[in-house]
């Protein structure tokens, strides 16, 4: 099984989270340091000045090395932070004064810059700065080594404050950064939506191209999706002109056999041979119908894809459908009634479906009217335009109607007469098209009533 | 009973402690109840003046025995630094050395609601608390200064001296600040506030000083009437005693009065370091602020006190205060103090 693959959002917003993460984790080791260095350099400032003016206050003489320990060199030592101090005085290598367990510094090179280091003091670590000096004992010179130490609670304390910002530095950048990707993933993604919400908008019979502008990023799209929209055109019109050229090229032969069939007829002196001929007559009006309604119901489902829409008079549609049928329904014997149109009752829509549905609903109803009997055709208007076809046929028996209007059911009792079972399908294909309905009752007294919906334009 | 029970407990006397730590008085405060625990206490102060706050304190924690010591503030340092005697709680008015203490490394940290709303120059790290500030302030008789009005500051001070040197030729006390830790103490702030302070010295000195190691020998004498005048006396002490006396009067000088802190640590020796944490807070609870100032006669920490007393000076709990007791730097300054006293 594949999984589907992350939402671009998710994606980007991910991609940027982390980013953001890391730049965050960037950021508050970095303050961290920074401000640890800062610290750092300022209690070794601190720190330094103090040993250095104790350094300063040293003095030579006759008597040995004269110590004078400001008081303020080590008062200043607690005014960042109450720090433990400890001093340590060497002069030739004894200690003078101070605490004689200090920690000497590694390396001889002390000079009058202060050196520092850190080591461990009794039950502490403590920073050390040691500061050389020579002075002049009895005229001799004497190397005097001056050590301040501090602990570095004080700086621990403000390392531990700065680590506390530093986090909420870096948690609050992350929580704007997380609040923008969210927006960044928004404001990306519009364009993409926007597009994917025209297109899935669209009515089934909208084959224009896109034409909306779109980023550089989704022209590619754009162009491969007007290029699909101009291919399906292409079929839909090569499928209905095929539909056209199929009617015209079956239907022309079958009416040219029929014709031969019928010459033939009247010219045949064989009684076993006319009742052949009239066989054949009669196969290849069965097969003329079929094969019209066939097409009838192929250019239905081509049409219904792209509608003509044009105004259509039903009241001339249902006159002219019931002279052309008037012939055939002749034939066996039976009358042709249209009412309701005298005057026009315009709709909305494709003339050649609408003509379709009527023609096969005519069809249906002679098909099954006994002789001497009539098909009544009225037109009425009501919120809708409504054809009512009815017959003294024998009727439903009783069977659902929506199982009728399936494509090549008939119905039970149809049996000797020919059909394909297509009629009704299409007659509820073009209403539903159109945006009406259809329906197929018993008439009272006998027979079937038909009743095609069609909005009103 | 009590007091019964109290005599019995009391040694009074100088008692060798341990390995040679000098005593002067040790005293049990046996608990009320079935005796839980004990706490040991060192300190400075002597028992009477802290006893009104122990019994409260035991009253409140009838299960506790109390032990209290009192010695020299050079003892209790020894006590702690090198025997590392046991002690929960240790009471001193020697800032400098209880600030050596805390600064070596023998104050074990302690943190309470009660030691963190101490204003911060009343502590130092979370080792070393002041419970009561005391001012340092001159006295003197009413009648020895007759005619010459009280001074007001040093400057005062000095001009008095020196225009009439026989009044007060011998009828000055001060301490002697090689003997006594608390006038070493406060002559070398005084030195550092001022260089009026060694003006001074030299006009005591050309007067034949007396000198002194306690507060009280030099109220005692000034009461007596032997002294016209006595500098750098503790306030908490000379306050209740020449109280309601006519003849003399507490002189806080207004270029600068020294303000001792008197200072608790809970020593890293401490057996129940909780309990002297415990006494510390309730020494700086509201009950024991009142006690403090109400019947001990020492003044609680306020710093309304101080703000409302621009003159006053607390000496500041810092490492600043180790500079004095550095050993040649100690020899430096009483050598300088002796020449100004002894100019003639």
């Amino acid at each position: 099984m594949r999984r589907a693959p992350l939402s671009l959002r998710l994606r980007l917003v991910l991609q940027l989270l982390g980013i953001a993460a890391v730049l965050a984790i960037m950021l508050y080791f970095t303050v961290r340091t920074v401000a640890e260095q800062a610290a750092e350099a300022t209690q070794d400032g601190v720190l330094g000045a103090a040993t250095l003016a104790i350094a300063e206050s040293l003095q030579g003489g006759d008597s040995g090395v004269g110590v004078d320990l400001p008081y303020e060199a080590f008062s200043i030592l607690g005014s960042i932070s109450a720090d433990r101090v400890f001093y340590r005085i060497d002069a030739d290598g004894a200690t003078l004064t101070g605490y004689d367990d200090l920690p000497l510094p590694e390396e001889a090179g002390v000079a009058v810059v202060p050196v520092f280091y850190t080591r461990p003091f009794r039950d502490t670590e403590v920073r050390i700065a040691a500061v050389a000096r020579m002075l002049l004992v009895a005229r001799e010179p004497v190397p005097v080594l001056v050590m301040v130490a501090q602990t570095r609670q004080g700086q621990e304390a403000i390392a531990q404050r700065v680590a506390q910002r530093a986090a909420a530095i870096g948690l609050g950048s992350f929580a704007l950064a997380a609040a923008l990707s969210l927006l960044t993933a928004g404001s990306v993604l519009r364009p993409i939506n926007r597009l994917a919400d025209a297109v899935g908008r669209r009515g089934p019979q909208d084959l224009r191209s896109v034409d909306r502008p779109t980023p550089a990023e989704l022209r590619p799209l754009v162009t491969a999706l007007n290029g699909f929209i101009a291919r399906l055109r292409g079929a839909l019109n090569r499928t209905e002109t095929f539909i056209a050229e199929a009617a015209h090229h079956i239907r022309t032969p079958l009416a040219t056999v029929r014709a031969r069939a019928e010459i033939a007829l009247r010219q045949s002196k064989s009684e076993e041979m006319r009742a052949t001929l009239r066989a054949v007559i009669r196969a290849v009006e069965e097969s003329s119908r079929s094969a019209g309604q066939l097409l009838d119901h192929a250019t239905v489902v081509a049409r219904t894809d792209r509608l003509a829409d044009e105004k259509v008079d039903l009241a001339k549609l249902v006159a002219a459908q019931a002279d052309a049928f008037r012939p055939t329904a002749e034939l066996r014997d039976l009358t042709i009634h249209h009412s309701g149109t005298d005057r026009p009752v315009i709709v909305q829509g494709d003339r050649a479906l609408i003509e379709a549905a009527l023609r096969n609903l005519i069809d249906n109803a002679i098909k099954y009217s006994p002789p001497e009997t009539s098909v009544d055709l009225d037109l009425t208007t009501g919120a809708e335009a409504l054809i009512e076809v009815a017959d003294r046929g024998r009727g439903l028996s009783g069977q659902a109607q929506s199982k009728l209007t399936q494509r090549f059911i008939r119905g039970e009792n149809a049996g000797d007469i020919i059909g394909s079972g297509l009629g009704l399908t299409i007659v509820a294909e073009v209403a539903v098209a159109h945006g009406g309905h259809f329906d197929l009752t018993e008439r009272e007294g006998g027979g079937a009533c038909a009743r095609l919906y069609l909005p009103l334009a | 009973m009590r007091t019964a029970l109290l005599a019995i407990g009391v040694i009074i006397g100088l008692t060798r402690f341990a390995a040679g730590f000098t005593v002067e008085e040790e005293t049990v405060f046996p608990s009320a109840g079935v005796e839980q625990q004990r706490i040991a206490i060192l300190s400075t102060t002597d028992t009477a003046v802290l006893k009104p706050l122990i019994e409260a304190y035991q009253s409140r924690n009838p299960d506790i025995a109390v032990h209290y010591t009192v010695a020299s503030s050079q003892e209790v340092f020894a006590a702690i630094q090198s025997e590392r005697l046991a002690f929960d709680l240790v009471i001193s008015s020697a800032m400098d050395l209880q600030m050596k203490l805390a600064n070596d490394g023998f104050a074990a940290p302690y943190r309470s609601a009660a030691t963190e709303a101490l204003p911060r120059w009343a502590r130092w790290q979370d080792r070393l608390f002041a419970f009561a500030q005391e001012n340092v302030v001159l006295i003197a008789s009413n009648e020895g200064l007759e005619g010459l009005g009280l001074p007001q500051t040093r400057r005062d001070l000095i001009e008095m001296l020196r225009d009439n040197p026989n009044r007060f030729r011998g009828r000055i006390g001060t301490y002697d600040p090689s003997l006594s830790g608390a006038g070493y103490l406060f002559a070398t702030q005084d030195a550092r506030q001022s260089d009026s302070f060694w003006r001074l010295a030299e006009v005591m000195g050309s007067l034949a000083p007396r000198l002194y190691i306690s507060s009280n020998d030099m109220i005692t004498d000034l009461k007596q009437g032997t002294l016209v005048l006595a500098y750098n006396v503790l306030g908490s002490y000379a306050g209740p005693r020449l109280a309601g006396d006519g003849d003399t009067s507490v002189v806080e000088l207004e270029d600068h009065t020294l303000t001792l802190l008197r200072t608790g640590l809970v020593p890293t020796t401490a057996e129940t370091p909780e309990l002297g944490g415990a006494f510390l807070d309730f020494l700086l609870g509201a009950e024991g602020r009142r006690l403090l100032r109400d019947a001990a006669g020492l003044p609680p920490i306020d710093e309304t006190a101080l703000s409302s007393g621009p003159h006053l000076r607390p000496m500041r709990l810092d490492p600043g205060l180790l500079v004095f007791l550095d050993a040649i730097k100690r020899r430096a300054f009483l050598d300088e103090w002796s020449a100004a006293l002894q100019q003639n």
